[in-house]
C-alpha cells in the first residue's frame, strides 16, 4: 500500500519537473545535445525475437557511426505509455520512441516535445507505401516515420466453425449474429474477449460505426468534436444485439488480453471460435497458448462484416501501426537511424522475425506467413483507413470510448449513454 | 468579570534548562538535519505544493499550466459519480476490514497465544502473505480467480457451486468482496502479529489473578485482554484505514479498477485521469483529495482516539492535548 503514495507523489513530481522545465524555456539541452553521443531509444518490442533483432540493428548502426551509442529501453505497451507520459510531462522525451500516431502524437507535437520530420522523411518517403505516414501527419507536418502497419479483423477457428456448421465466414452483421447463434447451439464459445483491458472491446463499436456511417462519419466527429450523430447510437444498438446473445467466454469482464487465461489464450487453446484483433493476433495466440503452439492451419481471417444499409464498405479498414518519433533534444544522428531502419533490408528483418506488415514497399516480399499475407492482401486493396479511435482522438476521448463501450458490453450503459458520454468528453477537449 | 485561568501560570524557567540551551551546538544540529530536511522538502513537501497548484488548472501536463480555473476541479470532483463511488467503495472496504478482518486477526492472535503444537509454524504461515509485495499478491490471485484454470473455480466446482469462482472478479456486484478477500489474505497476518505481540506483553499475573478470582476465559478476555490490547487495536484500525484510502497497486494489477469502474479506488481514478486521459489538473485534484482525507482523518484520529495512547509521545502538539 505504500507504493500508492509513491505514485501519488510521482504524479505530483512529474508536474514539478514540468514546471521547472517550463521555466527554463525551450533552450534546455537534453542528454544528447552533442553531435554523435548517446541516443536513447525506447520501443515496445520487449520480447524476442524482435528485442534481439532491434538490438542487433542498433549495434550495426553504431559500428557504421563511430562515436554514437544507442541506449535501448524496451517496455511492454502499458508500462511504456506510463513511462513515456511521465518523461514527456517532465519535458524530457527519449530521443527515439515508439508512437501509435493520432491524438496522442498531436498533443506531444503541440507541446513542442518532438521534432517536425517533414523535411527529413522526404529522403525516404517514396520507399514507403502511400498511407504509411497518414497517422503521423498533423496539419501537414510529419512527426514520425512509420515502421509497420496493420488492421483489425476477425480471426477464426476453422475447425470450430465447421463443427457448428458455419461453412463460410459471415460477411454481414446479420450473418455474424447467425453464426454466433449456431456456435452457441453447438456448445462452442463464439467469441473471446479481454474485458479487463478495454481497448479490444472498442474495436466492435468503432468498426460498427465505420460500417454504418463510413469514413465521413469519423471525419465529421473529429471536426465537430461530437459523437452525437445517430449513426454512433446505431452502432451501439447493433453491438447490443451481439451482447444480448452472450457470445463471450465466461468471466470475460475480468479477462486480460495476453495473460495466461486471457483472450489470446482462450483463442489459441481452441476454447473460442473467434476474436476481433489486429494483425499481431496469431503471434500472441501462439505465445499465450498451452504448449506455445497456437492454432496453426486451423486459423483463418475475415474482414469485419458489412452492416445492411450502412454507408461504409466492407473494404474500409480499421487499424493502425507503429512508428518512431524523435524527441526535441535528440542528436541529428537519431534521424539518420530512422533512415537506416527504413532501408528495405532492415524492414525485411522486421517482417520476417516479428511477423509484422512492413510499410517499406520493397520489403513486402518478406511477408510469407499465409495469415499475415491475407491481412496484407485485404489491407492492400482497402478503400479507406481509420486509425484506432483510442489513438486517433485526444487521449481523454479515446479513454472515454473504451470506458463507455466497456459499460455497454457489461450491460450497464445504453447505446445513447455511450454516444452522450463520449460527446461530453470530446466537447471538453 | 472573572477570568478563570485554566492553566496554571507558567513557572519561571528553571535555570538548568537555560544553561543547557546555551550550550547546544547549533552548527552541528543544522549540519546533520539539513540533508533530511532537504529530502523531506523536495520529496514530500514540494510535490504536495505542486499538486495543490496544478489542481487549480485545466492542464494536460505538457509545458506550463496556463488555464487557471480556481477551485473548479474540486467542484467537479464533488459531483463526479466516479469520485463519489470511490469514496463509497473505500468506506465499504474500511467497514469490512473493521468488522471482519481485524476481529478475525484478533481471534487468530488469541489462538496462536495458546500452547498449540506447531505454533511457530502457524505464525510463520500466517505472516508469510504480508511479506509478498502487493503486485505479486495480485498476480497470484488473478491466477486463482482465473475463469478456466483457476484454483477458485476448481474448488467451487468440487463443492458443487459450478463456475462461481470464475465470475467473482468479473461481476460488478461481487468484485469488491473478492478484492476485500485478497486484501484480508495479505494483511491479516500483519495485524495478527501486532495483536500477538501486544497480548504477550500483558503480564501473566493479571490472568492468573483473574483465574484465582474465578473468571472464565471469556470474562478474562473481555475485562483484561481486550482493554490492554486497546492501544494496539486503535493503531491497527488507524493503519488499516489509511492503507485503504491509498489503495492502488493491488487493485491496479488485479482488476484495473474494473469490470467497468466497479472496483476503482481514489488512487486508481487519479491514475486514470492523469496517465490515461492526460487530465493532470483534475488528477491533481484527486491527489489533493486523497491527501486531505488522509490528513484530516489522521489528525482527528490522533486527537480523539489515540489521545491517551500518545500521551507524552512526540506526536502531540505542544502541551495542548
Amino acid at each position: 500500500m505504500r507504493i500508492s503514495r509513491r505514485s501519488l507523489l510521482g504524479l505530483a513530481g512529474a508536474g514539478a519537473a514540468g514546471l521547472a522545465l517550463g521555466a527554463c524555456g525551450d533552450g534546455g539541452s537534453g542528454s544528447g545535445g552533442a553531435a554523435g553521443g548517446t541516443i536513447r531509444w525506447w520501443h515496445i518490442a520487449n520480447t524476442d525475437p524482435m528485442l534481439s533483432a532491434w538490438a542487433d540493428m542498433a549495434r550495426r548502426f553504431e559500428a557504421a557511426n563511430p562515436g554514437v551509442t544507442i541506449e535501448i529501453t524496451a517496455l511492454e505497451n502499458e508500462a511504456f505509455k506510463t513511462k513515456l507520459t511521465t518523461n514527456i510531462q517532465a519535458g524530457d522525451p527519449p530521443d527515439i520512441f515508439h508512437t501509435w500516431g493520432g491524438g496522442v502524437l498531436a498533443q506531444q507535437a503541440e507541446a513542442g516535445m518532438i521534432k517536425d520530420l517533414t523535411a527529413d522523411v522526404g529522403g525516404w518517403r517514396d520507399q514507403l507505401i502511400p498511407a504509411a505516414l497518414d497517422a503521423y501527419t498533423i496539419d501537414d507536418k510529419v512527426y514520425a516515420s512509420a515502421v509497420d502497419t496493420g488492421m483489425v479483423g476477425f480471426w477464426y477457428n476453422k475447425e470450430l466453425f465447421a463443427k457448428a456448421g458455419v461453412t463460410t465466414p459471415p460477411d454481414t452483421w446479420a450473418g455474424l449474429l447467425d453464426a454466433v447463434g449456431r456456435l452457441k447451439s453447438a456448445g462452442v464459445t463464439p467469441i473471446a474477449l479481454a474485458g479487463k483491458e478495454k481497448w479490444p472491446g472498442h474495436y466492435y463499436w468503432a468498426y460498427l460505426a465505420l460500417r454504418i456511417g463510413g469514413l465521413d462519419l469519423m471525419r465529421q466527429a473529429a471536426a465537430d468534436k461530437s459523437f452525437a450523430a445517430p449513426d454512433f447510437v446505431t452502432a451501439g444498438e447493433r453491438l447490443s444485439e451481439l451482447v444480448a446473445l452472450q457470445p463471450f467466454q465466461t468471466g470475460f469482464l475480468a479477462a486480460g488480453y495476453s495473460t495466461a487465461d486471457g483472450q489470446a489464450a482462450t483463442m489459441g487453446n481452441g476454447k473460442a471460435a473467434m476474436e476481433l484483433m489486429g494483425q499481431w493476433a496469431p503471434t500472441v495466440q501462439k505465445d499465450s497458448s498451452a504448449g506455445k503452439a497456437g492454432l496453426g492451419d486451423k486459423l483463418g481471417f475475415f474482414p469485419f462484416p458489412a452492416v445492411d444499409g450502412g454507408r461504409g464498405r466492407i473494404t474500409d479498414a480499421f487499424g493502425g501501426g507503429g512508428g518512431f518519433a524523435i524527441g526535441r533534444n535528440a542528436p541529428a544522428k537519431a534521424i539518420d537511424f530512422l533512415r537506416f531502419i527504413a532501408q528495405p533490408d532492415n524492414a525485411r528483418i522486421e517482417a520476417k522475425t516479428a511477423g509484422v506488415l512492413p510499410v517499406v514497399k520493397a520489403a513486402q516480399d518478406a511477408v510469407t506467413d499465409p495469415n499475415l499475407k491475407s491481412v496484407a492482401d485485404i489491407l492492400g486493396s482497402s478503400t479507406g483507413f481509420q486509425l484506432y479511435l483510442d489513438q486517433a482522438f485526444a487521449p481523454a476521448v479515446g479513454q472515454q470510448v473504451n470506458d463507455s463501450v466497456a459499460e455497454l458490453l457489461a450491460g450497464q450503459a445504453s447505446p445513447q449513454d455511450v454516444a452522450a458520454a463520449i460527446t461530453t468528453v470530446a466537447k471538453q477537449g | 468579570m472573572v477570568i478563570i485561568e485554566r492553566r496554571p501560570a507558567a513557572p519561571a524557567r528553571p535555570p538548568v534548562r537555560t544553561r543547557a540551551r546555551r550550550r547546544r551546538p547549533w552548527p552541528t544540529i543544522v549540519l546533520f538535519l539539513a540533508p533530511a530536511l532537504l529530502l523531506f522538502g523536495l520529496l514530500v513537501l514540494a510535490p504536495i505544493v505542486v499538486a495543490g497548484y496544478a489542481s487549480l488548472f485545466t492542464w494536460n501536463g505538457f509545458g506550463v499550466p496556463t488555464e487557471f480555473v480556481g477551485l473548479e476541479n474540486f467542484r467537479r470532483l464533488l459531483v463526479d459519480e466516479i469520485f463519489v463511488g470511490d469514496l463509497r467503495r473505500t468506506l465499504l472496504l474500511v467497514t469490512l476490514s473493521i468488522l471482519i478482518q481485524l476481529p478475525v486477526s484478533l481471534g487468530l492472535a488469541m489462538l496462536l497465544n495458546q500452547p498449540l503444537r506447531g505454533r511457530r509454524v502457524y505464525r510463520l504461515v500466517f505472516f508469510a502473505p504480508y511479506v509478498l509485495s502487493e503486485v505479486v499478491t495480485a498476480v497470484l490471485f488473478t491466477m486463482i480467480f482465473s475463469p478456466n484454470q483457476g484454483l477458485a473455480n476448481h474448488i467451487t466446482r468440487l463443492i458443487g457451486l459450478g463456475d462461481l469462482g470464475a465470475t467473482w472478479l468479473a461481476d460488478p456486484d461481487t468484485v469488491m468482496y473478492s478484492l476485500f478477500l485478497v486484501i484480508s489474505w495479505k494483511y491479516f497476518g500483519f495485524h495478527t502479529l501486532l495483536y500477538l505481540a501486544a497480548r504477550q506483553s500483558i503480564p501473566p499475573e493479571l490472568h492468573d489473578a483473574a483465574a484465582t478470582d474465578g473468571a472464565g476465559p471469556w470474562r478474562a478476555f473481555r475485562h483484561i485482554t481486550l482493554p490492554l490490547l486497546g492501544p494496539t487495536i486503535r493503531i491497527s484500525v488507524f493503519l488499516s484505514v489509511l492503507g485503504t484510502v491509498q489503495l492502488f497497486d493491488m487493485v491496479w494489477v488485479l482488476t484495473g479498477g474494473g469490470p467497468i469502474r466497479s472496483s476503482e479506488t481514489l488512487a486508481v481514478s487519479m491514475f486514470q485521469e492523469g496517465f490515461k486521459r492526460f487530465h493532470v489538473g483534475y488528477a491533481s485534484a484527486f491527489s489533493m483529495a486523497i491527501f486531505l482525507i488522509s490528513l484530516v482523518f489522521g489528525l482527528l484520529y490522533q486527537r480523539f482516539v489515540l489521545r491517551r495512547d500518545l500521551e507524552g509521545a512526540v506526536t502531540t502538539m505542544g502541551d495542548r492535548r
